[in-house]
């Protein structure tokens, strides 16, 4: 299963002009600065841009082609605005239950019990909508979208009008929804440090035309993109938590065939994990240190310099099947003499994590 | 207190205007929704000729609509060929005049109550599996009722002090035509200023309540756009 989109439209003044397909599993994020076409990409998929030119289809189910459109209370999406759009003149319980009372009784797959419980909203039931809070009114939304059981789930940044708490309150849920309900997730995002906490697969927008589409591990580690340039840039490694040091409160992650220790024991052995590791905390050695008191010390092969800026050079590393970016200075580059194909030891300073039970 | 003619006039009165501000509401609604919604490039003529009866004399109406009435105009011959016999000095005449004078205070309340609410609650339905009248009846509908309040009782209150069209096109026929207002002048004309209180009051009573109740009912009402 997969969703392909081919879309060459004008959308009142911005010029769509796409063609892509997004793996019909896990979450995409479609990622770009402001003014990109992002939300209007978004919007077409789910038919809400009636005036669209173009061909959808969503696995076998053509849902846009010359002569047809799918209009799209007819499309079987959830869809989260930006700006949470609860109707007000309904309680919360009847916000969840309008799209629920739509659907006929076997295309029920999402219990609303399932969705309150998941979202923690069986204590909002009664609440009127204007008495919530910016986190309260985005876990409505998404338990509202939830409970047509969607087949594919659109998310316009649904983080963006909250702040970096509420963020990380509703990050885990998120994830958790996905992983529960095997549902597709397309997420429109500007923001890197969720795309790379959540995204399986992205899509890189701007002005209206796809730049690249790809894993995610994959697009934000790739040299010549502008992603691994970013002055937040990281890396990811899905791992799986292998051991817990109760003594010294630290647990151990395994990545193909390396090792990662991170402070904090978010998770305990054989769960998934996400680790994700800034550009800039990763530093190079030409021998393994052994008086350091970094504790991931990772044998690497340079894969590829990229080009000075300001004096700073992003270096790629290949560490198994995974890239690793470090972000150092060109000075040092000419100091160890690095160039592809070297063999040099990795030293993460410091590593984040996005996983099941959260966030550390 | 008041006379049986009195009486008449009343019911009369609260008869045509309970009719009109029900088939306003219902001429009304999708013609709102239609002004809010289009984006056709003459829509403002619509809206213009919506709003007319605002501006002009009801004497200039009612002078139009009985030249209309009459069965020797065109209108009045396709009326008759359908069998819709000649409409002046009758009630259907009457209720056809205070449907078109009272229309703009029905669709200007309901197109700014529309218009306010945008269009994504509706796209919010529809990615919810609404289809187009399902969610214009239980989203739009409900979201817009302070707007449906409005309409329905300035509707209501302006047919009730209709005074010009009905003189041109109902005269004043009692049991018939004869409405409140008529009566009133009627009463000041044979200078029995008892009876024309009585009225007078009665209706200014009825007014200043309907509005009273506008206004409890949503404290931020506007009457008309701004």
């Amino acid at each position: 299963m997969s969703i392909s989109a081919q879309f060459d439209t004008w959308l009142g003044e911005f010029h769509l002009e796409v063609d892509f397909t997004l793996p019909g599993s896990g979450i995409s994020a479609i990622y770009g600065p402001s003014g990109s076409g992002k939300t209007s990409l978004l919007r077409a998929i789910a038919g809400l841009e009636h005036h669209s030119q173009g061909q959808l289809v969503f696995g076998q189910e053509y849902w846009q082609k010359p002569g047809l459109f799918v209009p799209p209370h007819r499309r079987p999406v959830g869809y989260v605005f930006q700006e949470t759009s609860l109707f007000d003149h309904l309680d919360v319980q009847g916000n969840l239950e309008y799209g629920w009372h739509r659907i006929k009784q076997k295309q029920r797959r999402i219990s609303l019990q399932r969705i309150s419980e998941l979202l923690d909203l069986g204590a909002l039931a009664k609440r009127r909508t204007d008495m919530l809070s910016g986190g309260e009114r985005q876990r409505v939304a998404i338990g509202r979208a939830l409970a047509v059981s969607p087949q594919l789930l659109l998310m316009d940044e649904p983080l963006a009008s909250l702040d970096q708490r509420r963020r990380d309150e509703i990050l885990p849920y998120l994830l958790s929804l996905h992983r529960e309900f095997a549902l597709p997730i397309i997420y429109v995002s500007h923001d890197r440090t969720e795309i790379s906490r959540l995204a399986d697969h992205l899509l890189l927008l701007d002005a209206g035309r796809v730049i690249a589409s790809d894993n995610c591990q994959h697009l934000l580690t790739r040299l010549d993109l502008p992603l691994a340039h970013e002055e937040s840039a990281n890396s990811i490694f899905d791992a799986v938590a292998t051991a817990v040091d109760q003594h010294f409160q630290l647990c151990t992650y395994r990545c193909g065939n390396s090792e990662f220790i991170v402070p904090g024991i978010a998770h305990q052995p054989g769960e998934p994990a996400r680790l994700l590791i800034a550009s800039r905390d990763v530093s190079l050695a030409l021998s393994k240190p052994q008086d350091s008191s970094i504790l991931n010390i990772v044998p690497a092969v340079v894969e590829a310099i990229n080009a000075e800026q300001a004096g700073s050079v992003t270096v790629s590393l290949r560490i198994g099947d995974n890239i690793l970016l470090s972000r150092i200075t060109s000075k040092s580059v000419e100091q160890l003499a690095l160039r592809a194909g070297m063999s040099v030891f990795a030293q993460v300073k410091s590593i984040a994590l996005s996983g099941s039970t959260g966030t550390a | 207190m008041f006379s049986e003619g009195d009486l008449q006039a009343l019911w009369i009165t609260l008869r045509l205007a309970l009719l009109s501000t029900l088939l306003l509401l219902i001429i009304g609604t999708p013609l709102a929704w239609w002004l809010a919604r289009s984006r056709w490039r003459w829509r403002f003529l619509c809206e213009a000729l919506v709003a007319l009866p605002l501006v002009l004399p009801p004497t200039v109406l009612g002078f139009y609509l009985l030249l209309a009435f009459s069965t020797d105009s065109g209108v009045g011959k396709l009326l008759a060929s359908m069998g819709i016999g000649p409409l002046a000095f009758t009630f259907t005449g009457l209720l056809i005049g205070s449907i078109i004078y009272s229309l703009p205070f029905v669709v200007q309340p309901l197109q700014a109550a529309f218009e306010s609410l945008g269009r994504r609650p509706m796209e919010a339905a529809a990615t919810l599996r609404a289809s187009p009248l399902d969610r214009f009846l239980t989203v739009a509908v409900p979201l817009a009722r302070p707007g449906f309040i409005t309409a329905a009782v300035l509707g209501f209150a302006h047919t009730l002090g209709e005074f010009g069209v009905v003189l041109m096109i109902g005269g004043n026929i009692p049991g018939e035509t004869r409405v409140a207002s008529i009566a009133i002048y009627d009463h000041v004309e044979a200078m029995d200023y008892a009876s024309a209180h009585w009225l007078a009051g009665l209706l200014l009573l009825i007014s200043f309540l309907l509005l009273v109740l506008v206004f409890a009912g949503n404290k931020r009402l506007r009457l008309l756009r701004s």
